[in-house]
C-alpha cells in the first residue's frame, strides 16, 4: 500500500505542472463531490424512511378501520339474534322467519344459522340447527343436524365459543358450495335463565364472505409493487397478491422455510395483537422491505403492509443518478478549464526553460517571452528579463576584467620568467676553474614565490654564494628579491665579509621597506684556494656539511637575523675551511616544509637522512635525489613553495 | 356451513364427497398382462405419512414387482378397515389398534408389515397453564379424538390417576389454540407441528409421548384379508416388499419425495404446506425406524401385539386378544420357506 502511494508520488513527480493539477483537482474535487452526496443520499433516505412509517401505519389503520366496519355490523346483527334468543320463547315458525329476514336483509351476511344444544330447543330434538343462506339471489335453507348427522357440537364454530363462553371469528376457510369463495364465521353463545341458572343453550352465527375484504386488500397498491397482506390468528395467510400461499402457508411456515427466526418472532407480535414498524423481506421473492403490521381487534387478525426498500428509494437513486451525472459533467468541464489555463501557464514556462537552456549555452541574445500578466508567471517572465540582461551586463564587465587580469598575469610571468632568467642556470657554471664545483636548482612554485641563488666571483680567487627566501608571495616577493639580489650584486666588493655585505644590504632594505618584507639569507665567499669560506646567515635554514667519505652534519654557526626586517643589526661572519672533496649543501624551507596528503612535512630529519645516503654522488645527483625524494613524499599534493637547493665542493687547489 | 368444515379441518377433514381420485398406473399401450392388478387405500388423505406408498408407485417400484397398482384416496369418508372388508381395496393401512379390533370383531384380515413402530400420539398443553408433567393434567380439559385414539390417553389416565374432562376433538387444532381445552390429542408428525406454525414456540408447549410412558402402541400397518394372502401369498408379500423398498427410495430422497406427496395432495385438492409435509416426512421416518431399532422395517413384534391387545381388553375395546400367529404374516420369513 505505501509502496503503491510511494510509486504514485513518484509518478507524479517528473510529471507536468498540468497533469498534477488535474489529477489534484480531479481527486479532490471528486472527493468532495462524493462526500456531499453521500451525506445527502442517505440524508434524503432516512427522511424517506421516517415518513414511510408514518405512512405505513396510517395506510394500516385505515384499512383496519374499514375492515372493522363490516365485521362489526355482522357482529352486531348476531349479537342481536342471540340477545333476541335469550329473551324471547319463540315457537319454530317464528324463529325461522326472524332468522331468514336477518340473512334477507344483511347484504353482508352469507349465511346464518341458530344450532341448539341437544334437546334445548325442542325436548324430543336431539340436534336443531336451521341454516338460512344466500344462493342464486334466493335464500335456501338446511338443516345441520341432518348435514352433519346430529353432530354439529364438536365443529370448531359450534365448539370453540361454546368451551369459551363468548363471541368469536372462526378461522377464514374456503366454501366450495358457495362457489369456493373464502368465509369466516362468527359465533355467539346464547344462554337462557332457567330456575336462576344461566344455561347454555347454543350457537348463533353469522357466515361473512371475504371475498370483499382480499378485493380490498390486493386494490391497495403501495408504489410499484408494495402490497398488503392479512394473516389469521394462527398465522396463516388469508390474503395474499400470491394465491398459492393463501390457506396453504402461515407466516411461521415461511419463517421455518427460510430458517428466519426475526420473521417467527414478528409473526407471534402480530398474533398477539401487536401492531409495529420492521424491516421485512418479502415473502415471496425475498425483497428487503419495510413492513407495518396492525391487528383488526374484532377478529384478531393482523394485517401487513409491505413498501419495498428499493421503490420507496427509487426517486433518491433517480436523483442521485442525476446528481451524480451532473457531478461527473461537472468535474470533466473543471478538469478541462484546468487544462487550459495551465496550459497557458505552462506554455510560458516552457518557453522559459527552453531560454533558460539556451542562455545556459552562453547565448544572452535570444528573445525571451514578452510579459503577458501581472501574476507570477509574468513576475518570474519579468524577472527573467531582468536575469538576462543583468547577465549580459554581468558577462561584459567580467570579459573586461578578465582581460586585465590575464594581461597583469601575462605581465607577471614574463617578469618571473624575467626573474628566472637572471639566475644563473649554466652548469657546470665555470668550466675553467677545476678546484670547486657548484650546483644549484630551483622549482618554483605555481605562483610567484620569492626563493633566488646567485653566485659570483667577487675576485680572481673568491666566489660569492647566496640563498635565500623571500617572505611572502607575489609580485612584491618577486621584486623585494630582485631588489635584494641587486643590492648583493652591487655591494659584494673585494675583501667584503658575509657579515659587512648582509649588514650593508639590510641597511638598504630597511630604507622604504614599509611592508615590512625580508629575506632569510644564506650567504658565503668561498677562498677557492684554500677552501675556507666565510659566512653569514641571516635567519636561514641551516646547510649541511659533507665531509667527503666520513659524515653529514649540519653547519653550526651564528644565527642571524633575517634581513630588512630591523635597521642598524651588524651581522656577524662565521668561518669554515672545506677539505677537498667537502661539499655544503644548502637549501630553502620549501625543502623540508613540503607537504604530502597527510598534512605531513618532509622535514630536516628526512633531509639530513636523504643526503647521507647521496653523500657519494656527484653533486648533481644530490641534488637530483633529494628532488625526486621530495616529489614522490608529496605525491599529488600541489607544491605551495618554491624548492630551492644549491650544493657546493671544494675540490682542492692544483697547487 | 355445509361445506366450510372440512375446510376448516384442512389437514384431516378435506373432503366429504366420494370421490376416488385414481391413479391409474397405465403404461397405455405396452400394458403387461402378467402385471397383477390391486388396490390399495391408505387411512387417510395423500400426505407425507403415506410417502413410501406414492414413491414406490411413481418410481415404478411396484411394477418391478409384478404389481399394477390402483392407489384409492383414503379420508375421513373412506374407512380403509371397511374397503377391505367389503373388498373395494386389496390391501389397506390401519392401526395395529383398529386391526386387532377388527380381528376380535371376527373380520379376517391380517397384518403383512407393521411399518410404523413407534407411536406418534401424543398430548400437547400450553405451559401458560400449569402444566408441566403429567400430574398437572389433572382436573384439565383434554382434547380427545375418538375411538382408537382414546385407547392409549384413557390408559394413561389411569396408570397416572387423573380425573380429566374429556372433550372431543376434532382434527382441527384450533380449539385448542383459542384455549378452549387445556390439552389437546396430536400426531407428532401432524397437529404438533401446525401448532408450532401457528404460532407457539417449542418451548411453551409441554408434550406427553405415550411412547415414554409405556404406551407404545405401533400405528400404520399393511393389512390384507387372510383369505387373501392365502390365495397369492407371494404377491401380497410382494406389495409389502415394494412398499418397503418406497419408503427407503423416499428416505434417501426426502426432496424427491416431498414433490410426489406434494403432487398427490395438489390432485386432491388438499392444502399442501411443504414444511408441514418435510416436517411430516422427517418425523414419520423416526417412527417408521426409530434410533436403535435394529429388525427390519415391517416387523410385528408379539410383545408390541400383546401390549396394544391387552390395553384394550383392559379398557373395554376387544373382548379377546386374537391369535397372534394367525394375527401376523411375516413375509420375510414366509418367503424364506
Amino acid at each position: 500500500m505505501i509502496l503503491s502511494i510511494e510509486i504514485v508520488l513518484h509518478m507524479l513527480k517528473n510529471r507536468g505542472i498540468a497533469f498534477k493539477l488535474i489529477i489534484l483537482i480531479t481527486l479532490s474535487s471528486s472527493l468532495i463531490f462524493l462526500l456531499i452526496f453521500t451525506y445527502n443520499y442517505y440524508a434524503s433516505k432516512r427522511m424517506i424512511e421516517k415518513n414511510v412509517e408514518e405512512n405505513a401505519k396510517n395506510l394500516a389503520l385505515s384499512t383496519v378501520n374499514r375492515i372493522e366496519i363490516v365485521l362489526r355490523s355482522v357482529q352486531g346483527v348476531t349479537d342481536n339474534i342471540a340477545c333476541f334468543l335469550e329473551n324471547s320463547t319463540s315457537k319454530k315458525e317464528e324463529l325461522l322467519k326472524f332468522l331468514q329476514i336477518t340473512v334477507e336483509n344483511n347484504p353482508e351476511i352469507y349465511g346464518s344459522t341458530i344450532a341448539f344444544e341437544p334437546y334445548a330447543f325442542d325436548k324430543k330434538l336431539p340436534a336443531f340447527a336451521p341454516y338460512f343462506y344466500k344462493e342464486n339471489g334466493k335464500i335456501g335453507l338446511k338443516y345441520l343436524q341432518d348435514v352433519f348427522k346430529y353432530n354439529y357440537f364438536v365443529l370448531d364454530w359450534y365448539q370453540i365459543p361454546k368451551e369459551l363462553d363468548r363471541p368469536i371469528w372462526s378461522e377464514p376457510y374456503f366454501d366450495e358450495g358457495a362457489g369456493n369463495i373464502m368465509m369466516a364465521t362468527y359465533s355467539v353463545p346464547f344462554h337462557k335463565n332457567v330456575k336462576g341458572n344461566r344455561q347454555f343453550m347454543g350457537i348463533v352465527t353469522a357466515d361473512v364472505s371475504l371475498e370483499w375484504l382480499r378485493e380490498m386488500l390486493l386494490s391497495i397498491k403501495i408504489l410499484r409493487t408494495g402490497y398488503a397482506f392479512l394473516i389469521s390468528k394462527n398465522g396463516t395467510i388469508i390474503s395474499h397478491y400470491n394465491k398459492e400461499l393463501i390457506m396453504n402457508e402461515t407466516i411461521f411456515s415461511v419463517a421455518e422455510n427460510r430458517g428466519d427466526a426475526l420473521l417467527r418472532e414478528i409473526g407471534r407480535k402480530m398474533l398477539r395483537g401487536e401492531s409495529g414498524f420492521v424491516p421485512f423481506r418479502s415473502i415471496v421473492r425475498g425483497r428487503p422491505c419495510w413492513m407495518y403490521y396492525a391487528p383488526i381487534p374484532s377478529s384478531r387478525w393482523s394485517i401487513a403492509v409491505i413498501f419495498p426498500k428499493d421503490e420507496l428509494t427509487e426517486d433518491i437513486v433517480h436523483l442521485s443518478r442525476t446528481v451524480i451525472f451532473l457531478g461527473i459533467t461537472g468535474i470533466l468541464l473543471l478538469s478541462i478549464a484546468v487544462v487550459l489555463n495551465t496550459r497557458s501557464i505552462t506554455k510560458q514556462l516552457r518557453e522559459m526553460s527552453q531560454a533558460a537552456e539556451r542562455i545556459g549555452t552562453g547565448n544572452l541574445d535570444i528573445e525571451l517571452p514578452p510579459v503577458r500578466s501581472g501574476d507570477e508567471v509574468g513576475k518570474l517572465t519579468a524577472a527573467f528579463h531582468y536575469m538576462k540582461t543583468s547577465l549580459k551586463e554581468y558577462i561584459e564587465k567580467l570579459t573586461e576584467t578578465t582581460a586585465a587580469k590575464e594581461r597583469i598575469e601575462s605581465e607577471l610571468k614574463i617578469a618571473s620568467e624575467i626573474q628566472m632568467g637572471i639566475l644563473p642556470k649554466k652548469f657546470p657554471a665555470f668550466p675553467d676553474r677545476t678546484e670547486f664545483d657548484i650546483f644549484a636548482t630551483i622549482k618554483p612554485a605555481k605562483e610567484i614565490g620569492g626563493d633566488f641563488y646567485d653566485f659570483f666571483f667577487i675576485d680572481q680567487n673568491h666566489l660569492c654564494f647566496v640563498i635565500a627566501d623571500v617572505s611572502g608571495k607575489g609580485i612584491p616577493a618577486a621584486i623585494f628579491m630582485a631588489v635584494t639580489r641587486t643590492f648583493i650584486k652591487a655591494i659584494a666588493t673585494p675583501g667584503i665579509s658575509p657579515g659587512e655585505l648582509l649588514t650593508k644590504v639590510n641597511e638598504e632594505l630597511c630604507i622604504g621597506n614599509d611592508s615590512n618584507m625580508f629575506v632569510t639569507v644564506f650567504c658565503g665567499i668561498l677562498d677557492t684556494k684554500t677552501g675556507e669560506i666565510m659566512y653569514t646567515n641571516a635567519g636561514h635554514n641551516p646547510p649541511l656539511i659533507i665531509q667527503d667519505g666520513k659524515q653529514v652534519k649540519w653547519l653550526e654557526g651564528e644565527r642571524n637575523i633575517f634581513i630588512g626586517a630591523m635597521e642598524q643589526v651588524n651581522y656577524k661572519t662565521d668561518r669554515i675551511v672545506l677539505h677537498t672533496g667537502d661539499a655544503l649543501f644548502m637549501y630553502t624551507d620549501g625543502v623540508t616544509e613540503a607537504m604530502n596528503e597527510r598534512e605531513e612535512q618532509f622535514t630536516s630529519e628526512q633531509l639530513e637522512k636523504d643526503v647521507i645516503d647521496l653523500q657519494d654522488k656527484p653533486i648533481q645527483e644530490i641534488v637530483d635525489g633529494i628532488m625526486e625524494k621530495i616529489v614522490s613524499f608529496a605525491h599529488s599534493v600541489s607544491q605551495s613553495d618554491d624548492i630551492t637547493m644549491m650544493v657546493i665542493e671544494f675540490k682542492g687547489s692544483d697547487k | 356451513m355445509y361445506f366450510k368444515i372440512r375446510i376448516k379441518n384442512k389437514f384431516r377433514l378435506r373432503t366429504l364427497f366420494l370421490f376416488l381420485i385414481i391413479f391409474n398406473l397405465i403404461i397405455s399401450t405396452c400394458r403387461s398382462d402378467e402385471l397383477n392388478k390391486i388396490t390399495f387405500i391408505p387411512h387417510w388423505v395423500p400426505q407425507a405419512q403415506f410417502a413410501g406408498y406414492y414413491v414406490a408407485y411413481e418410481k415404478g417400484i411396484y411394477k418391478k414387482y409384478g404389481i399394477d397398482l390402483t392407489i384409492l384416496k383414503g379420508g375421513p369418508d373412506s374407512s380403509s378397515a371397511e374397503f377391505l372388508e367389503k373388498g373395494k381395496a386389496d390391501f389397506a393401512i390401519m392401526w395395529l389398534s383398529t386391526a386387532i379390533q377388527k380381528r376380535s370383531q371376527g373380520l379376517k384380515l391380517v397384518n403383512i408389515g407393521q411399518i410404523i413402530q413407534r407411536s406418534a400420539l401424543m398430548l400437547v398443553a400450553k405451559k401458560t397453564k400449569g402444566i408441566h408433567k403429567p400430574e398437572d393434567i389433572n382436573g384439565k380439559k383434554v382434547g380427545l379424538w375418538g375411538a382408537e385414539f382414546q385407547i392409549q390417553p384413557k390408559a394413561f389416565f389411569k396408570k397416572y390417576n387423573l380425573k380429566v374432562k374429556v372433550i372431543p376433538q376434532t382434527f382441527s387444532v384450533n380449539l385448542f389454540l383459542r384455549d378452549g381445552v387445556d390439552v389437546a390429542s396430536a400426531m407428532w408428525y401432524n397437529e404438533y407441528h401446525t401448532i408450532i406454525n401457528s404460532g407457539l414456540n417449542p418451548d411453551e408447549l409441554t408434550t406427553i409421548f405415550f411412547y415414554d410412558h409405556g404406551l407404545n402402541f405401533p400405528e400404520d400397518g399393511i393389512y390384507t384379508l387372510e383369505k387373501n394372502f392365502k390365495k397369492t401369498p407371494s404377491l401380497s408379500c410382494a406389495f409389502v416388499k415394494a412398499s418397503i423398498e418406497g419408503w427407503q427410495y423416499a428416505f434417501a430422497h426426502p426432496d424427491e419425495a416431498l414433490d410426489i406427496v406434494l403432487k398427490y395432495m395438489t390432485i386432491a385438492k388438499i392444502p399442501a404446506n411443504r414444511m408441514h409435509q418435510k416436517w411430516m416426512l422427517e418425523r414419520t421416518k423416526d417412527i417408521i425406524s426409530p434410533q436403535g431399532n435394529k429388525s427390519q422395517i415391517g416387523t410385528l413384534h408379539q410383545s408390541e401385539f400383546l401390549r396394544v391387545a391387552k390395553e384394550m381388553r383392559e379398557n373395554d375395546f376387544i373382548k379377546s386378544i386374537p391369535d397372534f400367529d394367525s394375527f401376523y404374516r411375516n413375509c420375510f420369513t414366509y418367503a424364506e420357506k
